[in-house]
């Protein structure tokens, strides 16, 4: 890439018997452990945007998805369109969805928390509809022989027959979240992506796009790894059926 | 006047259009890149989904894959290759959009063929077709509806993602989006942002309708799934290891 602003300028000053840039020969190598301790302080604030987003697009995204799948169930007149709706936002590009948003909520981190939670919305209610309509209708049959009021099937019924259903969708919407969170750079509130852009901005610093890059999956994976503990611990039935 | 009429403004502007690096020219080259991600992440998905399926194996490294593949940002790998020796520009987007379109084609594909009846592979052996035959003629298009929703979502979501690598020094029509929000003119943005996605919509419509003319046996629109009655209800596709980006 000649047109850097800087490269010319080197090139004159530069010894013309060597023939290499001081640029090129600067080593740029792809981690470096100092990197990570000089900047500790502002990685940190960057991963706590990232996880501030995240749990708050997942849990706002839970709260909406949820009476949608439970209204969705009840009504296939309903279903159709909450489906139809959910691939749609499902298929807007996410660089599209924060550039609409931000004549709406501006340079701030709403716009990615909004476009966030439409996507883990979409996911959450497919997810959750599925668990719901995987309990057996004979079942809730039974619970409403047995003089269960609405909210008490929904409780002590579905919630636990569903709750497998449940838990994955959360995990694959956590995890999607986390790397979706990255786009949010377009607005400058993209937690661990900054660094990605930012390391590509100051003269494609390698150390700093690798720690954004690898402290994003590695997000992800802590968090996937701890919805999965809680898994376990809120279904301790279907340990004691394997045992 | 507002950001959005701004864009209508934009978008109903002839040479907007058809100028050099204009939204023709850029459309263009979305759609190179994107058609070269796909084709490459068929050439690798298909031969070993393919195998594994067949062979009932791997299902581990395939689960494996398509959830680490959830994990990596779509955005930093495009940085990743943009910054490496490769360069960046059109060859690294392309390469970068590949490795996210591998998992899910080889997953459709790998369960795709696991799900074929062993009882029909027999019979067709016992019949006395060759191994290349049962592949050919029995088990590839049975595996077709899954193959084909493989790389529907594969190409989708290649289209979807393009536009990221414009924040990457990338082409593609994603750089409207980019030159818009670094003019702080909104309106082009919101015209870049209309094109992404309708493109994005376009190529969910124009997929669906070319796997289900590429479909054999009993066919029906993808997106009429949602209205059919019974178990299929509201269950997502369960191998499309699809991702929003």
């Amino acid at each position: 890439m000649t047109s850097l602003g800087a490269r010319p300028l080197l090139d004159a000053v530069s010894d013309p018997a060597v023939g290499v840039l001081a640029v090129d020969e600067a080593p740029n190598p792809w981690f470096r452990p100092s990197y990570v301790r000089d900047n500790w302080d502002t990685i940190l604030a960057y991963a706590g945007e990232h996880v501030r987003l995240t749990v708050a697009a997942v849990v706002i995204g839970a709260a909406l998805a949820l009476p949608l799948a439970l209204a969705a169930r009840r009504s296939r007149l309903l279903s159709a369109p909450v489906l139809a709706l959910s691939t749609i936002v499902y298929t807007i590009p996410s660089l599209a969805m924060f550039a609409l948003l931000v004549p709406f909520t501006g340079l701030s981190s709403t716009t990615v928390l909004v476009g966030l939670i439409a996507y883990s919305l979409v996911i959450l209610v497919r997810n959750f509809l599925a668990g719901l309509q995987g309990v057996p209708d004979d079942v809730r049959e039974a619970a409403r022989g047995m003089g269960l009021s609405g909210a008490q099937t929904f409780w002590r019924v579905d919630l636990p027959l569903a709750l497998p259903a449940f838990m994955a969708g959360l995990r694959i919407a956590t995890v999607s979240t986390v790397a979706l969170t990255t786009v949010g750079v377009l607005v400058g509130h993209g937690g661990l992506g900054q660094l990605i852009t930012g390391g590509f901005a100051a003269n494609f610093y390698r150390a700093e796009i690798v720690t954004g890059a690898v402290g994003c999956v590695l997000l992800a994976l802590a968090a996937d790894l701890l919805l999965a503990g809680v898994e376990r611990l809120l279904t301790p039935w279907t340990r004691a059926a394997g045992a | 006047m507002n950001d959005f009429s701004r864009a209508l403004l934009y978008l109903n502007d002839p040479l907007n259009w058809s100028r050099p690096n204009g939204i023709v020219d850029l459309t263009l080259e979305h759609l190179g890149i994107s058609a070269v991600a796909v084709l490459a992440a068929m050439v690798v998905a298909l031969p070993v989904g393919t195998a594994l399926g067949t062979a009932r194996r791997g299902a581990g490294l395939v689960v494996v894959l398509s959830n680490v593949s959830r994990a990596v940002p779509t955005l930093a790998l495009l940085t990743l290759f943009a910054v490496s020796p490769i360069g960046f520009g059109n060859r690294a987007t392309a390469i970068a959009l590949a490795v996210f379109a591998v998992p899910p084609i080889l997953t459709n594909t790998y369960v795709g063929f696991r799900g074929v009846d062993p009882e029909v592979r027999e019979a067709a052996r016992g019949m006395g077709m060759s191994r290349g035959q049962v592949l050919a003629r029995v088990e590839l298009p049975l595996a077709l509806p899954l193959v084909m929703t493989g790389i529907r979502t594969a190409a989708v979501q290649v289209v979807a993602t393009a536009g990221l690598a414009a924040l990457v020094g990338g082409g593609g029509l994603g750089r409207i989006v980019n030159l818009g929000f670094g003019q702080q003119d909104y309106g082009v943005m919101i015209a870049g942002a209309i094109l992404v996605a309708g493109l994005a919509l376009l190529a969910e419509l124009v997929l669906a309708l070319v796997s289900w003319a590429a479909t054999p046996g009993l066919r029906r629109l993808p997106f009429l799934r949602a209205r059919t009655p019974g178990g299929g209800v509201g269950v997502p596709e369960p191998t499309a290891s699809g991702v929003p980006l």
